[in-house]
């Protein structure tokens, strides 16, 4: 099947077959000299990356930035609202009119879901989702993949721990379907009030995948190849207390890894606040600064795959 | 013998088979009574032969199946009969579109399709029976659809 993602926009990893995905993952690991600016390409030269970020965030924002300017384009953007025409309470759609005739591609986090759906109604450029809300999370997603792909070499069959704050969590939704969707082993450890919801566990039961479900984290580790844990909010808690607790018993160290496999490797979004002790990092088990580094490959393939059309 | 034990009317539109409970809804949907003068009847929770449902008759009004299509997000098993001189010369089974444009709210409320954006509320329909059908923009299935009809 020939692959075109030419001027295609980004919303959510559910807008894309397995194929594309692998496609844009094997594209990526194509991208890592250039992303580590060992190798250097002018692909997007002339060309302007907008970035509206009507949320903060770090490492989306940096990383889109820096992955533009690697490809020989320029950016353009807001890291903030305040100060702009939003405030005054200007309509999305209309803000999205605008950048869209001043840039070549958007790309969008706003707090509330749905945002980047409708950025792609009003605007002819492309839109690249960079979170909405507690929506669609598409590039964390693919990023995700990127990582399990390069440290286990597949992503089928791997035994996956999803842990942490699996309700609200944004990147576990669309990473359980996309792990579903490669058929690798789900085990989903939360404490009770935060469990992986209905709706999600029936998508992943739809490609034939039966997640475990369990509070017991020192059972799921055993097995697992990957863990990734995500963050547990405070405000999600009645009480301090009860935070404590369950932050706790969820808290990813070497005594905990000493029962894991060697080569488990152990992923996190980031920011981390207290999930993984920082004993953790000089181990063999850390992946996270990698996954991290590896959202600029990620997201220079897509930048190039849809603003340039030709290969590298 | 005709299963009749609704009052017959001689010219008009009876809806039948609305989910019990709904029949307002409908004529919500419907626009009635605001764009009509003409004698509307309603029963609730009528025992038929599949258990419970409600009726509405409009008499001396032929609605316009197409139309009708919109009550299908509330009332999925519904059907349409036209009535002339006390007799059913048309019958219309309501169907749902594959798209469900402007009818019904998104319940989620950080969703950007309740913020003040020029657009319109939009689902997709994902399944027929149960009904389920998700938001095209922040992509949840509101639970109690006919909850959110505009
Ligand atoms: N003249 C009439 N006045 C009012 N309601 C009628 C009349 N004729 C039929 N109906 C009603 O219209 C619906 C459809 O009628 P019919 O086609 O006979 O039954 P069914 O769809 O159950 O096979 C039924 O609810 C019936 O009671
Ligand atoms: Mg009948
Ligand atoms: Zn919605």
């Amino acid at each position: 099947m020939p692959m075109n993602f030419k001027h295609r926009d980004i919303i959510s990893i559910k807008d894309f077959s397995k194929e594309e995905i692998e496609y844009i993952l094997e594209y990526a690991k194509h991208m890592v000299p250039y992303a580590k600016a060992e190798k250097h390409t002018t692909l997007l030269n002339q060309q302007i990356l907008a970035t509206l970020f009507f949320e903060p965030s770090t490492r989306t924002r940096l990383s889109f930035e820096s992955a533009m300017h690697r490809l020989g384009g320029s950016v353009i953007g807001f890291a903030d609202p305040s100060g702009t025409s939003l405030k005054k309470g200007e309509s999305l759609a209309d803000t999205i009119r605008m950048a869209d005739s001043y840039s070549d591609a958007i790309v969008i986090r706003h707090p509330q879901e749905g945002a980047a759906r409708l950025a792609a109604e009003f605007s002819e450029v492309p839109i690249l989702n960079g979170g909405d809300g507690a929506g669609q999370h598409p590039t964390q997603c693919l990023l995700d993949l990127f990582t399990i792909l390069t440290e286990k070499k597949k992503i089928k069959g791997n035994n996956v721990v999803l842990l942490g704050d699996l309700k609200y969590g944004r990147t576990v939704h669309s990473l359980a379907y996309a792990l579903s969707l490669f058929k690798a082993n789900l085990t989903f450890v939360s404490p009770e009030t935060l469990k992986m919801p209905k709706e999600v566990i029936n998508e992943c039961k739809e490609f034939g995948v039966e997640p475990v479900s369990t509070s017991n984290l020192e059972k799921a580790i055993k097995e697992a190849d990957v863990l990734y844990a995500t963050r547990i909010q405070k405000e999600r808690f009645p009480d301090a207390e009860e935070y404590n607790r369950v932050v706790g018993s969820y808290k990813v160290d070497n005594a905990l890894l000493q029962q894991a496999k060697q080569d488990l490797i152990v992923m996190h979004p980031l920011p981390r606040i207290v999930e993984i002790h920082s004993e953790v990092d000089s181990t063999a088990h850390a992946v996270y600064f990698k996954q991290a580094f590896n959202g600029l490959p990620v997201r220079m393939a897509l930048l190039s795959l849809i603003l340039g059309g030709k290969k590298i | 013998m005709k299963e009749l034990k609704v009052t017959p009317i001689k010219d008009g539109t009876v809806i039948d088979h609305i989910t019990p409970g709904h029949a307002l809804k409908v004529l919500h949907v419907l626009k009635v009574p605001e764009s009509t003068f003409s004698v509307v009847s309603i029963l609730m929770n009528v025992n038929g032969k599949k258990g419970k449902k409600d009726i509405v008759k409009i008499e001396n009004r032929e609605l316009d199946p197409k139309e009708l299509d919109k009550i299908a997000l509330i009332a999925p098993k519904a059907t349409i009969n036209i009535i002339r001189d006390y007799e059913v010369v048309k019958k219309h089974k309501v169907e749902l579109p594959k798209e469900v444009i402007g009818l019904t709210k998104c319940s989620n409320p950080t969703c950007i399709s309740n913020a003040r954006e020029p657009v319109e509320s939009r689902f997709q329909v994902i399944n027929r029976d149960p009904l389920r059908i998700r938001c095209y923009y922040c992509e949840r299935e509101p639970e109690d659809i006919a909850a959110g009809i505009i």
